[in-house]
């Protein structure tokens, strides 16, 4: 195997790292007012995901940084290209990563209901985005040389040359409410696996509910995507052994076999993702004009050396992480329920003039 | 403005947003760690509060910079998609890097830190803050790699087919001079900030005499570190100064708005007139100095912009090659003077609480607040200037700002993230600081146990010592 098409599966690796793993934070965000109620109950669904969410989101970051250096050219033709809604994505993330640090930190109804709602919109856009971002990808976009560049057949003057709405075509918005539906599923089974009591019973009806929703979703996007796929031999069996673990995973749920249930839904994101990136291998941001501005792994790649040095860093560190992440996931594996969450830390005191201001 | 002017704006105030964030990480992690591993070592329930008030601070600082971080980590495709496309196959290289080394180590680990008091053994929590602090310095480093590569390019040829930029040697970029040096200064010049803000913090509370016992220690140590950390920036400062005038003299004329070209040169301290014009009037002068900055001797010659202009036209092409002098000129004399006001301020306050004095005078009180934005402005100033100072070029020497810019990204599209940002950013400003000064005016615990930690397995209904 060659390096960059060594590269180009890490970079798979990666973003089904950051799916399953945040995909269960953006979910459990989601559904702050579906399942949390009440403030007790919102407490312990951010609460299950407070010590690991901002771990999980490094692999956004690590999954751009591993572009960048693999497939530079991808790298600045995407986000450049995708500039506006990857601009809400950055603001939603934003407003998520404080809201989860701020909320308790002061003692007032309207505080907390304002950073509810940061958390809602934050979890909302990013899952329904990146769906749109894909389905882009994977389905194509406007790329072409620049006007007048000095060599056009040189993939350094490709640029994505549509415009923000050209992104919101049917097929990525229906793989975007893929995502958006798979990940609230995927957050509210992480849910029944985390918590006890009432918050894991409201969980599982949800996911349920929610999960059948996606499940037509999920099939609908899939099919559709074996229309671009370049090994329908490969991408349609995976497309459907991930429909099939959805199922199990929702039937699982119905039996309370909440680990497993969590290990289907995250093997469906797993293959879904797989399916994706396997169908648009060797390209990596085809070209909706004309075949020949595609950029593939071959003419969007770093050379040789950057990816060597880039492999030895990422042999030596990838299993290193994976086996502190794991430990956190082991240390916090306790299920939470309302009955174990502290009063709000309350330090609010006579003269605390901010409270008076923001009461 | 067209896409360029305002992507500039766009990526200056959001890095210089970020930056306020990172040097207080950087610098008061530090303290964490070292009331939480004085408590560790001597069982005193003091330092134990310390850790506990400032790790408070330290968390709501750090979401700031988080966040923030991720802006960052993306623009580079956004705005400056032909600088990505130049430079990727090298500068992609250690943000990478960064990510995999340092961003995982501090998340993963501040998580289980914040949410781990009651779920590990004392030990074992007290390794996760210091897994973190180590995070944060090799994100430092990375970053800070990558930044010097632009002010200095190493270990890189230029493609003829692609005209792009092909690394050839990653510990030149890595270990570079320009790297390691701008690494020390950076991290010192943190602690200055961090150590301002821990010494002002402590002297309102002697001054309310609130919890005296408990932040005198904080004064004196955030003074000590002041002193410490001002060596340091002061040795690699000159360092710095000496490699600069050897890799980009441009920057070091502009510094000091000095034209001609002259041995001797002074270093002003305060000038009238246009420093922008061909000609600036020193009110005060150090004779000498500016030389002696330079090249280590009073009579070394220092070249002056009009001959750099000269030479930089013959070998780059006709252009203008002069960065804009006044943010240069006082960029510089702010970064070094803000520091040392603070050096001042904390002889003066190691001399109040000498022994065990613990005055409460009101004036000392008002002074610490002031002088604690000294350094903060100290340290984005000099990043004005770096940054500035480089200009017109992004990489020196191999790619202008101007041919940087995202060929295809409309002013509308950057007007619209460029408010967009700024006001978000404008509002989570606010409130991260009244969120501080609240968490600030509470105090340090009044009652704390100091057997936090309990065995997790008994009892499973038993409730958790820290949540959201
Ligand atoms: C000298 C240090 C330094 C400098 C110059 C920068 N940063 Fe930074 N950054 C840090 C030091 C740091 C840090 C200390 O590691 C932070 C600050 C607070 C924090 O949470 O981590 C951080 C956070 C942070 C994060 C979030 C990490 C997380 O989720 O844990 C990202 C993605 C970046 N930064 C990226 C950047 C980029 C692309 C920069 C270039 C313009 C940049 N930073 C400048
Ligand atoms: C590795 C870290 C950094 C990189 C890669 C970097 C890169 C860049 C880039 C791409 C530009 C755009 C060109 C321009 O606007 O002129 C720029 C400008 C600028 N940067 Fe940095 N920068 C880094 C760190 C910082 C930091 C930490 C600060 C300060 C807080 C800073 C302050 C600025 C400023 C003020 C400008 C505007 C200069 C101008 O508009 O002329 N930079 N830098
Ligand atoms: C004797 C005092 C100092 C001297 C001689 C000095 C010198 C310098 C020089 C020459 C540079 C430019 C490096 C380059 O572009 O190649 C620089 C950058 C910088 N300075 Fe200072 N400095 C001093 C004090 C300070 C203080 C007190 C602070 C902040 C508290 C500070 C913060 C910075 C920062 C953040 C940078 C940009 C990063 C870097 O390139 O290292 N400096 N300094």
């Amino acid at each position: 195997m060659d390096l960059v098409t060594f590269w180009f599966i890490l970079v798979a690796v990666l973003w089904i790292g950051y799916f399953i793993l945040d995909g269960f934070d953006l979910g459990v965000g989601m559904l702050l007012p579906v399942i949390g109620t009440d403030d007790l109950r919102r407490r312990v669904m951010i609460n299950t995901i407070g010590p690991v969410w901002d771990g999980n989101e490094v692999w956004l970051l690590v999954a751009g940084g591993a572009t960048f250096a693999a497939f530079p050219l991808w790298y600045a033709t995407m986000f450049s290209g995708f500039y506006l809604a990857l601009f809400l994505v950055l603001i939603a993330l934003i407003l998520r990563g404080v809201a989860f640090e701020y909320r308790g930190k002061h003692d007032t109804a309207r505080w907390r209901a304002n950073w509810d709602r940061a958390i809602v919109v934050g979890s909302v856009l990013p899952a329904l985005l990146f769906g749109v971002a894909f389905g882009n990808i994977v389905g194509g976009s406007k790329i072409a040389p620049l006007e007048g560049a000095a060599n056009p057949a040189d993939a350094g003057s490709f640029n994505y040359v549509g415009s923000f709405f050209d992104l919101l075509n049917p097929f990525s918005l229906v793989l975007g409410l893929m995502t958006l539906t798979v990940f609230a599923t995927h957050g509210a089974i992480f849910l029944t696996l985390k918590t006890s009591g009432e918050v894991r019973e409201a969980s599982r009806t949800v996911a349920l509910r929610i999960g059948l929703v996606a499940a037509v979703f999920a099939v609908v996007a899939l099919l559709w995507s074996q229309v671009f796929s370049g090994r329908v031999a490969i991408t349609l069996p995976l497309s459907l052994l991930a429909a099939v673990l959805w199922l199990g995973a929702l039937w699982l749920v119905l039996k309370g076999r909440d680990g497993w249930a969590f290990l289907l839904s995250a093997g469906t994101i797993l293959l879904a993702v797989a399916s994706l990136f396997v169908g648009l291998f060797p390209n990596v941001m085809p070209s909706s004009i004309d075949a020949a501005y595609s950029l593939t792994v071959y003419n969007a790649s770093s050379q040789a050396y950057t990816l060597m040095v880039m492999t030895v860093v990422a042999a030596i560190m990838t299993p290193i992480v994976l086996v502190y992440q794991a430990w956190t996931y082991w240390v916090f594996r306790k299920r939470l329920s309302t009955s174990m969450i502290p009063a709000q830390p309350a330090i609010g005191r006579a003269d605390d003039r901010f409270a008076q201001a923001a009461g | 403005m067209g896409a360029l002017d305002l992507a500039r704006w766009q990526f200056a105030i959001t890095t210089v947003y970020h930056f306020l964030f990172v040097p207080i990480t950087l610098g008061s992690v530090w303290f964490v760690v070292g009331f939480q591993t004085a408590w560790f070592r001597t069982g005193n329930v003091k330092y134990l509060k310390l850790t506990k008030f400032f790790g408070k601070l330290f968390l709501i600082n750090f979401a700031m910079g988080v966040v923030t971080g991720i802006v960052q980590e993306f623009q580079f495709g956004m705005n400056w998609s032909d600088y990505s496309r130049f430079v990727g196959d090298v500068f992609g290289a250690p943000l990478a890097m960064e990510g995999l080394l340092a961003f995982f180590l501090e998340s993963t680990f501040l998580g289980l830190w914040i949410f781990g008091w009651d779920r590990l053994p004392k030990r074992v929590h007290l390794a996760t803050i210091w897994a973190a602090a180590v995070g944060t310095l090799l994100s430092a480093f990375f970053i800070l790699a990558a930044n010097a590569w632009m002010q200095h390019p190493v270990g890189y040829e230029i493609n003829p087919d692609t005209g792009r930029a092909v690394l050839n040697n990653i510990g030149a970029v890595l270990f570079q001079n320009t790297s390691l040096i701008a690494f020390v200064h950076t991290i010192s010049a943190s602690f200055l900030v961090a150590g301002a803000g821990v010494a002002a913090i402590g002297a309102w509370f002697l001054m309310k005499g609130r919890q005296v016992d408990v932040f005198r220690p904080a004064v004196k140590a955030g003074a000590w570190v002041i002193l410490a950390a001002a060596v340091v920036v002061s040795v690699t400062g000159d360092m710095d100064a000496k490699i600069m005038v050897q890799q980009q003299p441009m920057k070091m004329a502009a510094a000091e708005a000095l034209y001609e070209t002259s041995s001797n040169a002074p270093f002003s301290i305060l000038s009238i007139g246009d420093v922008a014009g061909d000609q600036a009037t020193a009110l005060i002068e150090v004779p000498g100095l500016t030389s002696f900055m330079a090249t280590g001797s009073f009579d070394g010659t220092v070249q002056g912009i009009n001959d750099l202009q000269a030479q930089y036209t013959q070998t780059y092409g006709p252009g203008n090659y002069v960065p804009y002098v006044p943010v240069t000129y006082w960029g510089f004399r702010l970064m070094i003077g803000l520091g040392f006001i603070a050096v001042l301020y904390a002889l003066w306050a190691l001399w109040r609480f000498r022994g065990d004095r613990a005055p409460q005078g009101r004036a000392f009180s008002i002074v610490s607040n002031v002088i604690v934005l000294g350094p903060l402005l100290a340290i984005s100033a000099g990043w004005i200037f770096t940054e500035m100072g480089r200009q017109p070029w992004i990489v020196f020497g191999e790619q202008k700002t101007a041919d940087a810019v995202s060929p295809l990204v409309t002013p509308v599209e950057v007007w619209i993230s460029l408010i967009g940002f700024t006001l978000v950013y404008a509002v989570l400003a606010v409130i991260e600081l009244r969120l501080l000064l609240k968490y600030i005016r509470a105090g340090a615990p009044e009652e704390i146990s100091d057997t936090p930690f309990e065995d997790s397995e008994n009892g499973s209904a038993n409730r958790m010592h820290f949540a959201y």
